[in-house]
């Protein structure tokens, strides 16, 4: 199946053209089940360690409470009501579940919405003391990331603009907002190309073991 | 001497600052630019511009499809540039397909569509001038599949309408009857997989934009396999000058990512000069301890 797929990038025609059509349907099918696995796996681990009260088991309890209430309240549309559209009447089971009186769109807006938010601002504070002490001029090569990370940092700001901005035309190039510009799409798109070529190259060699059954690991034998 | 000791003790306190004060004065850096309303316009960076103008030359009547794979923890940043690109393609008569690849995208462009579309365009009509296909699962998988066959995956609409029935859906097979694809992303599945998975193989113009720290990794496909793309908030508020610009009537309406660059900026003055502060006492400290 796996030399299939790449004849087919490479002969874009049937019958390859179609059976790398087919496969690729076969996948998101199967990819859905993904979520009753993910699911299933949460409420394994979750109830055993309630079960078996380990650390912080009562964080676990509120976990499968939450994954019950919003499954519960999806399923089943709580909230939701009959409507009626072009002249016809349809019931709520046809309604969507998270239409505006829903239990559902309730719970995510107040609930998962900022709780989500939260988490993720947190970061701010983080960065913020992280920057401060990490960000030491300690070596050669520290010194080059903590500049580079300042001329970034300090380019949507007005101290940024006011820092540089006096620099002559034939200068122009050291203005923080060039230079910035100039930091992410040379020496930071060489990086990533670097990387990503060499990530690549490791994803085609172990797809080539596997394909040709030189790796047998995920199969539970002996590579 | 005394005196010397006791300089010497401030900066070694300087070096060594609370995170809880850290914690403290970045509360007050975001909080105070959000009650004193403080905003900041930044020009469009070339890449940005990019992005515009390639919506910009897009004949009335294209079919530009906009991937909503963020969720709320990311919305701050990608909102914004969900809020722009959908203001500038309804005001240029482009058609909006909005799908996901992630279960928490469909809520944003649901909430797009209440914010955006329906008070600020009301004569644009579901189903002609804009529709919302909904999340499925499959990621890449899902793509490709999208790539070969769109029907096959997408039947429906979020309501549940037949994509028959839907007259702008009209002429859709496949991704590449598409003429651009603009991918809101916030990880994986996002931006790379929409340019390797329909970009590259189907020929389609790939743009869009992601959080801030995802930007750096999606540079090396610019130019020449994605035609621009908006990093974080400050890539929002850049799109969203580029378009006030063009079209100064946006400019009297909720600038949003422009509100929200406030708090960023005095919040990255913040960070900067506590790595001042840091790398000044420590520079002291390593003389000291140099000459001693």
């Amino acid at each position: 199946m796996g030399l299939i797929l790449i004849i087919a990038m490479f002969i874009p025609h049937d019958p390859f053209f179609d059976m790398d059509r087919k496969f690729s349907i076969y996948y998101d099918v199967i990819a859905v089940f993904a979520f009753i696995l993910g699911g299933g796996n949460l409420l394994r681990v979750h109830l055993n360690k309630v079960y078996q009260k380990r650390t912080d088991w009562k964080y676990s309890i509120v976990t499968v409470a939450g994954f019950f209430l919003m499954l519960i309240a999806g399923l089943f549309k709580l909230g939701v009501h009959a409507y009626v559209q072009e002249g016809v009447q349809f019931s709520r089971w046809a309604a969507d579940f998270q239409g505006t009186e829903s239990l559902f769109k309730y719970l995510y807006d107040c609930t998962f919405q900022p709780l989500q938010s939260t988490m993720f601002s947190l970061l701010a504070f983080f960065v913020a003391s992280a920057s401060y002490r990490a960000f030491r001029a300690k070596t050669l090569e520290a010194t080059i990331l903590l500049i580079a990370a300042f001329v970034i940092l300090i380019r949507p700001t007005p101290l940024g603009y006011y820092l540089t901005f006096w620099l002559p035309d034939p200068l122009a190039f050291l203005r923080v907002g060039n230079l910035s510009t100039w930091i992410l799409a040379v020496p930071n798109m060489v990086g990533q190309r670097a990387i990503m070529i060499g990530i690549a190259l490791g994803i085609v060699s172990t797809s080539m073991r596997l394909i040709l059954g030189i790796e047998r690991g995920y199969l539970g034998g002996e590579s | 001497m005394a005196d010397e000791e006791t300089k010497l003790t401030l900066i070694e306190k300087l070096g060594r600052v609370d995170r809880r004060i850290i914690f403290l004065v970045m509360a007050l850096a975001v909080l105070i630019p959000l009650l004193v309303h403080y905003t900041t316009t930044i020009p469009a960076s070339p890449i940005v511009q990019n992005l515009f103008d390639k919506v910009e030359i897009l004949p009335s009547g294209a079919r530009v499809l906009i991937s909503f794979d963020y969720g709320p923890s990311t919305a701050p940043e990608n909102q914004p540039m969900a809020t722009s690109i959908t203001r500038h393609c309804l005001e240029k008569n482009l058609r909006i397909y909005m799908i996901s690849l992630w279960a928490t995208g469909p809520r944003q462009a649901m909430e797009l569509i209440d914010e955006v579309i329906k008070p600020e365009f009301p004569d644009k009509k579901d189903g002609v001038d804009w529709v919302h296909l909904g999340f499925k699962a499959g990621g890449q998988g899902l793509i490709n599949t999208l790539l070969a066959d769109f029907r096959a995956m997408y039947t429906t609409d979020v309501n549940g309408v037949s994509v028959d029935k839907i007259p702008m859906m009209e002429g859709v097979t496949s991704l590449k009857d598409f003429d651009f694809i603009y991918c809101i992303g916030s990880g994986q599945p996002g931006n790379k997989e929409w340019i390797q998975f329909a970009g590259d193989p189907g020929h389609i113009p790939v743009g869009g934009g992601t959080t801030a720290v995802m930007a750096p990794q999606l540079y090396p496909y610019y130019p020449k396999q994605t035609v621009g793309l908006l990093g974080g908030l400050q890539g929002a508020a850049e799109y969203e000058a580029a378009l006030i610009a063009r079209y100064p009537k946006y400019g009297d309406m909720s600038r949003v990512a422009s509100e929200k660059m406030g708090p960023q900026v005095s919040a990255h003055l913040v960070i900067a000069a506590f790595i001042i502060l840091g790398n000044v006492t420590f520079l002291i400290e390593r003389r000291r301890r140099r000459k001693s």
